[in-house]
């Protein structure tokens, strides 16, 4: 009998049978065929190895820049680049975080269906990224792994509609409609691009970025696995000139030329990301459409949130200009860790790219194209430092030699991290506890408010009210991004 | 079987639902016998698909990928009807 549920352990702790379990109840729930399902399940099993075996591509681009940067600068050089920290990840935490990533949708499910935050978070693989995040941190807490999977599709579940509601009121400016929202990790980033933005408006001279000549020809930027080897290598040579060529030849390459050593290095790294990401994509190829499909039947009016390049097309130049923009904080904050003799946390090309291009759109929207700039630049700071003070929250993941990228994951990690630190387990429990019920307190409230002024509306000097409120969002429905901004 | 591909920078996030919603306006539109798939810009090649779907932010960078619809708004559902009935007219699938 011991032997049978031994089995049935070794099988069921497998992060790659968990993740081809849930593909199968998602398949199952769209009422697929017999071969459908067989199929999908087992791409989904394949899907995970396959993911995992990138992990060991990325590790062994990784370790030597690790080893050069510390000869280099005796600190700690962090890539920040979420496929290859969360492959890594996975291999230590990959069933808490497939279990918090599966039951986190419930709870979106029902926080949509039951609160005002009506948002669902269908940016599948970073949901997946921040699911093994919160299974660190809560493993690093000491909880136990029941507990860590039940607490952490909380955290999941409060993250996934709270972050796009903190992008959505600058959302409505850029798309004109309140039926769509962002969802992705770098939402806390973006939203503070609005923010700032906003803040420096001043009396909104600045106009849209829209309205400005930029030169075109820079669409080799959006091939992922050129745009990761090219920065990588540029990233691989400059700390390699600072190790100096023998220290390199003699410990590190076996003794072949430096230079070739290090751009091969650069190019395995890319290699590995890009098998990460075959391995998510087939991950996810099963699950999301079970989860958009049973959303759907079961919230009303609810708003999909997707990946940032949705908003790209609103504005292409704030796209360039907030990729910029943000890349130079990105390089800013560096040189004020390397001063201080932290660790350093190199600009990560994509996620200065997609949420650096985002939080140009947002800041246009919100302010023009001083907006774009000034708020782009507060992206780029924020996913520099937020990394540098989540890497003690991670445990031994912060002693890798990558982290998480986006500004989510410092921002929602350190809220953890920062509980966990001040109360223990208990801190950690009450604080989710208190966010849902935060969600729920604001929903009657708003629901309060908005049977209030339906009330209101009766009222004679309430019509006019009213008629100012509809002028209002008629013109909040015209996109700003072609509206210029005096 | 003609094939329809959803294309964006990482294959991940926008383009699987511009792949989703192309499959419901196909179901909509009650035309059968297009597969419809997303992947990243890098892995595609013009033999990839016979139709490859990008939103204009990428339409520079998706040129020479055989019939490329370029997609003013990716989230705008009427605009994709449109353009995906009118793909599927050229590649000889109506409703």
């Amino acid at each position: 009998m011991d032997a049978v549920i031994d089995v049935l352990l070794d099988i069921f702790t497998k992060p790659a049978v968990i993740v081809a379990l849930i593909a199968l109840i998602g398949l199952a729930a769209q009422s697929k065929s017999f071969s459908d399902v067989l199929k999908g399940t087992v791409r989904t099993l394949v899907g995970f190895l396959v993911l995992a075996a990138g992990a060991g591509v990325v590790v062994t681009a990784l370790n030597p820049f690790g080893e050069m940067f510390q000869h280099a600068f005796n600190v700690q050089g962090v890539v920040p680049n979420n496929e290859a920290i969360v492959a890594q990840v996975l291999l230590d935490y990959g069933s808490a975080a497939a279990l918090i990533f599966f039951f986190g949708m419930i709870v979106n499910i029902a926080l949509a269906a039951t609160t005002r935050f009506k948002y669902i978070y269908l940016s599948g693989h970073v949901a997946f990224y921040i699911a093994a995040m919160f299974a660190v941190i809560l493993g690093v807490a000491g909880f136990a792994p029941w507990a860590v999977v039940l607490w952490g599709s909380i955290a999941q579940g409060v993250y996934m509609v709270v972050s796009p509601a903190l992008v959505q009121p600058f959302m409505r400016r850029v798309t004109g409609t309140d039926d769509v929202a962002l969802g992705h990790t770098g939402g806390a980033g973006i939203a503070l691009s609005g923010l700032v933005a906003l803040i420096t408006r001043g009396k909104g001279t600045s106009k849209s970025t829209e309205e400005m000549n930029f030169p075109k020809g820079l669409g080799f930027l959006r091939d992922t696995t050129v745009i990761v080897a090219l920065s990588m290598a540029v990233i691989y040579v400059i700390v390699g000139l600072f190790a100096g060529a023998p220290y390199i030849e003699n410990e590190l390459s076996n003794g072949d030329n430096f230079i070739v050593y290090l751009l091969l290095l650069a190019a395995n790294f890319s290699a590995g990301v890009f098998i990460i990401l075959a391995g998510v994509r087939v991950v996810l190829a099963e699950i999301v459409p079970a989860f958009k499909g049973i959303s759907e039947k079961l919230v009303k009016n609810a708003k999909p949130a997707l990946d940032v390049p949705i908003v790209f097309t609103f504005a292409p130049n704030a796209v360039l200009i907030g990729f910029l923009a943000s890349f130079v904080g990105g390089i800013v904050s560096m040189a004020a860790m390397v001063a201080m003799g932290t660790a350093v946390i190199i600009p990560g090309v994509v996620a200065h790219f997609m949420t650096g291009a985002a939080s140009g759109v947002i800041g246009n929207a919100a302010g023009g194209r001083r907006g774009a700039m000034l708020g782009a630049f507060a992206n780029g700071v924020a996913i520099s430092f937020l990394p540098l003070f989540l890497l003690p929250v991670l445990g031994n993941v912060g002693l890798a030699n990558a982290t998480f990228s986006d500004a989510d994951y410092g921002v929602f990690g350190l809220i953890l991290g920062g509980l966990s630190a001040a109360g223990g387990q208990v801190a950690i429990i009450v604080g989710l506890i208190a966010s849902v019920a935060v969600l729920y307190v604001l929903t009657f409230v708003l629901r309060a408010r908005d049977k209030a002024l339906a009330a209101a509306t009766n009222t004679p000097e309430a019509r006019e009210v009213e008629a100012d409120l509809t002028d209002e969002a008629g013109r909040a429905a015209t996109p700003p991004a072609v509206t210029p901004r005096h | 079987m003609t094939k329809f591909l959803a294309v964006c920078s990482t294959g991940l996030g926008s383009s699987f639902m511009v792949h989703m919603n192309i499959e419901k306006v196909l179901k909509e539109l009650g035309i059968s016998g297009i597969e419809v798939d997303h992947a990243d810009l890098g892995s595609v090649s013009p033999s990839s698909a016979d139709a490859v779907f990008v939103g204009s932010d990428l339409a520079e960078a998706a040129a020479g990928l055989g019939d490329v619809v370029v997609l003013t708004n990716i989230i705008d559902i009427n605009e994709l009807r449109a353009k995906v009935s009118d793909a599927a007219a050229r590649h000889g699938h109506t409703a």
